[in-house]
């Protein structure tokens, strides 16, 4: 059965031929630091599940320590220039995006198709990882097709790769470390925390106060955990349920429903979610990181403001 | 309380633009310790959620395909392909990706898409593309602009459209959630309910991205003018 260790054996080895190809980059002054940046980042896809708790500790200190400190830099070195690739385009014309088409098409029909997928009497791949496992396999598709046809030089796509991954830099570690945040977070009850002070503090003694508070709540505490997932039980247990359902008689469906989106609005405005709003800025070259969240800003109140008055007029109608 | 500290640390870190990966394990040390939580164990915590959360960087996987890609002028394709269909603003460009997005998002099918497998070599430049087309070459500052736009819709769709979906994960915590709390739902009354707000979303972004052409017009007379 393909599991995602399989999928993250693959990941350790691309991660572990940016480290070599970037100890070799003599036109990057800190390719020591890349070297063991993408090293370190290679062990954890590689062993991670074999070392324990407390050394995989150790290793997300050293990563922290090297992206943190600034010990990561950039090679210069471009493989082509743009005229070359604005010939390569004109010359190959829109066949060209069928290789990158590959990879979204793999994880639409793998998620489809391949769930529940037996040979023999086995399952062929973990059926709860299924997008995951897809992703890994559509990139491979991609890839053999790419080289194939392109007929690059061999290492072409780890030195292009490990270019976008050096655009990226320690903003790669972000979600992950959000994650594990989060996850500390949850260990000291910081949850509770701030459902006390939600209910202490705030002057809920009508419905509409209620759904504003919850609402609003849901959008900022979602925002400091950077996962709506992470509010919802807190911020629902705290006010949805006690006064919205069950003292001022609402809907329970609707408070739900709404106030979990209410939560997605917080998602669009914070750097705590990384992989959506930070990374990317990374990924597009954009100088400000917050680039993305700024312009997510406005969408994100009026969706919120719009959420607010939509569960106020049904929840307690339904 | 006192575990609200490192609420803090992270709040006053960001604003100050220190790194982050510091300011999250500063936040992590500060929360644990007024948690009364050992720090080798909150270290052991933190290594261990890391490691759990290894399938989120999965995604960058695809940087190598697309490096190979761009190299062979996937970028400069993506440009010359939308400036070659008219009519196509960028405006109205990202308006149906947004569409899209919400709607495959809706029908479970959120993995079609994606920051770095369809933003970043695909949407963003054929934004870029659509915009050179009908205002000219552009500065930098409003490449910047565009890119960040392009990536909103991906977000956007895919946030306020996956909810639609039954068996999402959201809407299975909501249901589980409530289920441990002595209510019983129907994840399709749950998923009803959100596409209210799916229908807002995009008319409250899709509305700013056609605004987005307007934008780009004004800036084009301004610097005509100057």
């Amino acid at each position: 059965m393909i599991t995602l260790e399989y999928v993250y054996v693959f990941a350790g080895l691309v991660f572990g031929a940016f480290a070599v190809l970037s100890a070799f980059d003599r036109s990057n002054k800190k390719r020591l630091g890349n070297a063991a940046f993408w090293g370190l980042f290679a062990a954890s896809f590689l062993f991670g599940s074999h070392l324990s708790d407390l050394q995989n500790g150790i290793l997300v200190l050293a990563l922290v320590a090297i992206g943190g400190f600034n010990l990561l830099g950039k090679g210069t070195r471009e493989e082509t220039t743009p005229a070359e690739r604005r010939a390569s385009a004109e010359q190959r014309g829109n066949w060209l995006f069928v290789p990158a088409l590959i990879i979204p098409v793999t994880v639409l029909l793998g998620t489809l198709f391949l769930k529940d997928a037996h040979i023999g009497g086995t399952a062929l791949l973990d059926g709860k990882q299924v997008t995951i496992i897809s992703l890994g396999l559509g990139v491979a598709l991609s890839l053999i097709a790419a080289m194939a046809w392109l007929r690059p030089p061999l290492l072409a796509p780890l030195q292009e790769g490990r270019r976008l991954a050096d655009t990226v830099g320690w903003a790669m570690l972000l979600p992950q470390m959000l994650a594990s945040l989060g996850a500390v977070f949850a260990l000291s009850g910081v949850g509770g925390a701030v459902g006390h002070i939600a209910t202490d503090w705030l002057p809920l003694d009508t419905p509409f106060a209620a759904v504003l508070t919850y609402c609003i709540g849901m959008a900022l505490f979602t925002a400091i955990m950077g996962n709506a997932f992470a509010a919802f039980p807190v911020m629902t247990a705290a006010i949805g349920l006690p006064l919205i359902v069950h003292k001022f008689g609402g809907d329970v469906v609707v408070m739900a429903s709404i106030g979990m989106l209410s939560g997605f609005c917080g998602t669009l405005v914070t750097p705590m979610a990384a992989n959506f709003n930070i990374v990317p800025a990374a990924l597009l070259e954009l100088p400000d990181r917050n680039g993305v969240i700024k312009v997510q800003v406005p969408t994100a109140i009026m969706l919120l403001t719009a959420n607010t008055a939509l569960m106020y007029f049904c929840v307690y109608r339904f | 309380m006192w575990t609200l500290l490192g609420i803090a640390v992270l709040a006053i870190g960001f604003l100050i633009r220190l790194n982050p990966l510091l300011v999250i394990a500063a936040a992590a040390l500060v929360t644990g310790v007024a948690g009364h939580i050992a720090p080798l164990d909150i270290l052991a915590a933190f290594g261990k959620a890391f490691n759990q959360s290894r399938y989120v960087s999965v995604v960058f996987l695809v940087l190598p395909a697309i490096g190979l890609l761009e190299r062979a002028g996937l970028q400069e394709r993506a440009r010359a392909f939308i400036a070659g269909l008219r009519g196509f603003t960028v405006g109205r460009l990202l308006l149906l990706y947004l569409f899209l997005r919400q709607i495959f998002a809706a029908v479970g099918l959120v993995a079609l898409g994606g920051q770095a497998q369809m933003v970043r070599p695909l949407i963003a430049p054929m934004a870029e593309g659509a915009a050179e087309a009908k205002h000219g070459p552009l500065p930098e500052k409003t490449h910047w602009m565009i890119r960040a736009y392009a990536a909103s819709a991906d977000n956007v769709g895919a946030f306020f459209g996956e909810d639609i979906f039954v068996a999402i994960g959201s809407v299975l915590l909501i249901v589980g959630f409530l289920q441990q709390s002595g209510v019983v739902v129907q994840p399709l009354s749950l998923s009803l309910w959100a596409i209210p707000t799916a229908i807002v979303a995009f008319f409250v972004h899709g509305a700013r991205l056609l605004l987005l052409d307007r934008k780009l017009k004004r800036e084009q007379a301004k610097a005509a003018a100057e």
